[in-house]
């Protein structure tokens, strides 16, 4: 039998070969062709992203003095400075704090194709880091990549069940992409609105100064919310319809039911945002009035539209990050996940209650204090399946035989991020402690830890599948020394800008020192950026890893981490088709260290003796 | 962590940062708790080939704790900041002291309404960025906005109110110190927001009279004259106003020009009031 199934893997190979280099790598319509098309976007689209935060956290560490190696981007973004001129900007920050921190550095590295950063394009900069990194790396990576390479092989299907719609996904997310790059290079400069657009500076062109460049959000956005909503409808119906035999709803694994809610989720909230980003661009560029007073609109109702699409977005972004650390803490951890059904529900009960909680980031939007109440009740309540996932993540640690490696360690290091990020959440859900807090660092310490914490999913799900998706495996000492250097980089970055927070330093300014009641503050900007360096600087170690291993790593066997579920017991990489024969489940994916057998690890899809079935479930 | 929050000097703001604290203890314990144990774990469970991970499925009882014990916590702190909430937002004091502050990019167009305490009166005065408001006194504040949404953020008061064009939002504060503060936007309103604020002057009663009768003298207050004279654009003339190109400068100056820079606008006479 494992002959036949060697022969038909070997001729879905060859039929693999057979559709050409165009149909097996650009215009695929295998699942696993596309997954790795996303995943492969993201990973450059991070690099974008990053290299934005790094000029950002210049800006507040050294305010208005030469950021380094940025003199060939043109004016009127960057204005050319030269070394004498370098020099007099650091030392005129002297002004304000003396000694100021880390001016020595300043000065030498802002030397090295320095230029001046004009203050309109700081907030094309932060409102692109954001949009970039929501939703062109976070989302097509965990949605996009890892829900498409992951959903058909966990279930055991040979594809997803539309093939022709998820290559239009990738082709349709490719142009939206393109778009909100190319937004750059347009006159005027990218959208400078923020990440969340608030009209009415979003909605007319003479107020934010941006016009075509946010037209190109908009629209990017908008195509954006097209390819996403064919993935949603393709996840949707492969899970419905596609499990293997024997593949009940509650024996897959946890990492398939949080791509399948958040499928869920962005097929009901895509629609809204494609409904607001289509009113915004009528008052952009036909002149309606949905959200400007003058022609009877109401700018509120874009914070209502943006954050009832929002707060959901939020959880299709974690959703899977949670999934994925699930799966690899019961693996590494050699124990069943405790409380699987807890860990189901919970994540069913956090995409009901996201439709209910959109007001909190409204309470001092002007909207009315009384609805503040009621959304801060909801989102007190929301807290308590996230305490539910924290609680069993800790119960599947305790009592396990744990394996520390480099996935392990992310899935670790997005937990104990989620923590913190959990809990800062707590502050702004207060309504009265958010009159303070919302719109400062504390906000963006708060989201960081939550959504920037999702990389740590992100690097666990590519280390624990690289052998899965690649066929080699990578190295695991530099994944190692990689999460260590992440791990403290990330806390030493955002951890202080709670603190920043508490001192009242605004979100979105670009210079902090034209406050005086920052000053003080001043030196943990600083000390933030030289983290944030530090932490970008880490992540070269993460791309060598992944590149020499790419061409050069060890071969992986099927199953190098002895794990449960159906994709490890496929080849690595897995051909056309996944399986060499669709595989019968017969248990749940995390029974490890079941007393039926003498390994630690018991497949989802290995039959055993009828008294042994049984008695296991 | 205590003096991180910027002092507070108003009638509300002890019972926020009290919640602010609360929060603080009981996150620091849930984060002590949980990384207590998971340290613990990950020490005692690290891996040894010579035994094997407890199998196990779950514990009902547990899940009901760890259900139940947050959602209570959660009840109570919403309870609690409910109550706050309320005192802030919904029981407006009475008060006589009005103003009107309008957020334009990149200034907040203060309205004074003068002796008549009507707005849009002939006794009016319009200043950029200098609100004087009496010590001790609740103040009403009817916030607008020329062209995006703003946020008036005044840190030392605990105060943070959106301004949304098209509406005008009532909202009131209280400074119990004397002193200037000062009162930055929160929210990004374009390619000035940094550096867009405003100051708060909040000025003991003698010199809150002295800046009053400068601006409105009480012998002439009845007259047509008077008022008259303190028409929007006299003002402006006076340089009062400043406008966007000269304010960069004038925010880059230590506190001391500030006062200077008031004073010799604005109230002559006056400068031993700070």
């Amino acid at each position: 039998m494992s002959e036949a199934g060697a022969t038909a893997a070997h001729d879905a190979h060859a039929e693999h070969h057979e559709l050409g280099f165009i149909r097996t790598y650009i215009f695929s319509t295998d699942h696993k062709m596309i997954g790795r098309q996303f995943i492969f976007a993201s990973i450059l689209m991070l690099i974008v992203g990053g290299l934005l935060a790094m000029m950002m956290r210049w800006e507040l560490a050294w305010p208005e003095t030469p950021v380094p190696f940025t003199s060939w981007i043109s004016e009127p973004f960057m204005y050319p400075a030269d070394e004498d001129s370098t020099v007099g900007a650091v030392e005129g920050l002297s002004e304000y704090v003396d000694p100021y921190p880390g001016a020595n550095f300043a000065k030498s590295l802002g030397s090295v194709g320095g230029a001046h950063m004009d203050p309109a394009f700081y907030n094309s900069v932060f409102t692109m880091h954001a949009t970039i990194m929501i939703f062109f790396v976070v989302m097509p990576f965990m949605v996009g990549g890892f829900g498409n390479y992951l959903i058909p092989l966990m279930i055991g299907a040979g594809d997803m069940a539309f093939p022709v719609l998820n290559m239009l996904s990738f082709w349709t997310a490719v142009p939206a992409t393109i778009m909100i790059v190319y937004s750059f290079f347009v006159e005027g400069g990218a959208a400078a609105g923020g990440w969340t657009m608030y009209a009415t500076l979003s909605a007319d062109p003479t107020l934010s100064g941006v016009d075509t460049g946010a037209d190109l959000w908009v629209i990017s956005l908008l195509i954006l919310g097209v390819s996403s909503l064919m993935g949603a409808i393709n996840y949707i119906t492969t899970v419905v319809n596609m499990r293997a035999p024997g593949m009940t709803w509650f024996r897959m694994p946890l990492v398939i039911w949080s791509l399948f809610v958040t499928a869920i989720l962005l097929l009901l909230a895509l629609p809204v945002l494609t409904a607001a980003l289509g009113m915004l661009l009528f008052d952009r560029t036909m002149g309606t009035s949905f959200f400007m007073p003058g022609g009877g609109g109401e700018p509120i109702l874009w914070q209502h539209l943006f954050w009832f699409f929002g707060h959901p977005e939020v959880y299709i972004l974690v959703l899977p990050a949670m999934g994925v650390t699930s799966d690899i803490l019961s693996t590494f951890s050699r124990k069943p996940i405790f409380g699987y059904k807890a860990m189901a529900f919970s994540m069913i009960a956090l995409a009901f209650l996201s439709w209910i909680v959109w007001g909190h980031h409204m309470f001092v939007s002007g909207m009315n204090p009384v609805l503040g109440t009621a959304f801060m009740l909801t989102t007190m309540v929301i807290a308590v399946p996230s305490a539910i996932k924290t609680f069993n993540w800790l119960g599947t640690l305790w009592g396990g035989n744990i394996r520390f490696t480099s996935p392990m360690l992310f899935a670790l290091g997005f937990v104990s991020n989620f923590v913190i990020g959990g809990l800062s959440g707590i502050y702004m859900a207060s309504t009265p402690v958010d009159i303070f807090i919302h719109d400062t660092y504390f906000i963006v310490a708060h989201f960081h830890y939550v959504v920037a914490g999702i990389i740590f999913g992100m690097f666990a799900a590519l280390y624990y599948w690289f052998p899965k998706i690649f066929g080699r495996m990578m190295n695991e000492t530099l994944g190692k020394v990689h999460f260590a250097l992440t791990y403290i980089f990330f806390n030493l970055a955002f951890f202080p800008m709670h603190f920043l927070g508490v001192g009242g330093h605004m979100r979105r300014i670009y210079n902090p020192l034209q406050y005086e009641f920052l000053h003080d503050l001043q030196w943990w900007n600083v000390f933030i950026t030289m983290s944030a360096f530090c932490l970008g600087l880490s992540q070269l170690i993460f791309f060598a890893n992944f590149i020499w291993s790419l061409i050069a790593g060890k071969k992986a066997d099927k199953n190098p981490w002895e794990a449960n579920t159906l994709e490890w017991t496929a080849p690595s990489p897995p051909g056309h088709g996944n399986f060499e024969t669709t595989p019968t489940v017969y248990r749940g994916p995390y029974e490890y260290s079941s007393p039926l057998v003498k390994e630690d690890w018991l497949p989802q899809d290995r039959k055993l003796g009828p008294e042994a079935v049984t008695a296991s479930h | 962590m205590m003096q991180w929050l910027p002092e507070d000097v108003s009638p509300y703001g002890g019972s926020i940062d009290a919640l602010f604290y609360f929060i603080y203890y009981i996150t620091a314990a849930a984060f002590i708790l949980v990384t207590a144990l998971m340290i613990i774990f990950l020490y005692q469970y690290r891996r040894d080939d010579s035994r094997r991970a407890v199998y196990t499925h779950g514990n009902t009882g547990l899940e009901l704790v760890w259900t139940i014990v947050p959602a209570l916590v959660f009840i109570g702190l919403g309870l609690a900041s409910k109550s706050i909430w309320e005192e802030v937002k919904l029981n407006v004091p009475e008060t006589d002291v009005e103003i009107r502050v309008t957020g334009k990019q990149f200034n907040w167009e203060v309205l004074y309404p003068g002796p008549d305490g009507e707005f849009e009166t002939a006794d009016d005065y319009q200043v950029d960025n200098d609100m004087h408001v009496p010590v001790g006194k609740p103040v009403r504040v009817f916030l607008g906005s020329k062209d995006v949404i703003h946020s008036l953020f005044m840190p030392n008061l605990r105060f943070k109110q959106d301004m949304l064009p098209g509406r005008l939002i009532e909202a009131w504060f209280q400074a119990n110190k004397a002193g200037i503060y000062e009162a930055p936007c929160a929210e990004l309103c374009g390619f000035g927001h940094s550096g867009m604020k405003g100051t708060l002057y909040v000025d003991t009663p003698e010199d809150y009279a002295a800046w009053y009768d400068k601006r409105w003298p009480p012998a002439e207050t009845n007259g047509s004259d008077a008022s008259a004279a303190e028409t929007t654009e006299e003002v402006l003339a006076s340089g009062a106003v400043m406008d966007a190109e000269t304010m960069p400068d004038a925010e880059a100056e230590p506190a001391a020009t500030e006062e200077e820079a008031v004073s010799a606008e604005d109230v002559p006479a006056d400068s031993a009031a700070q």
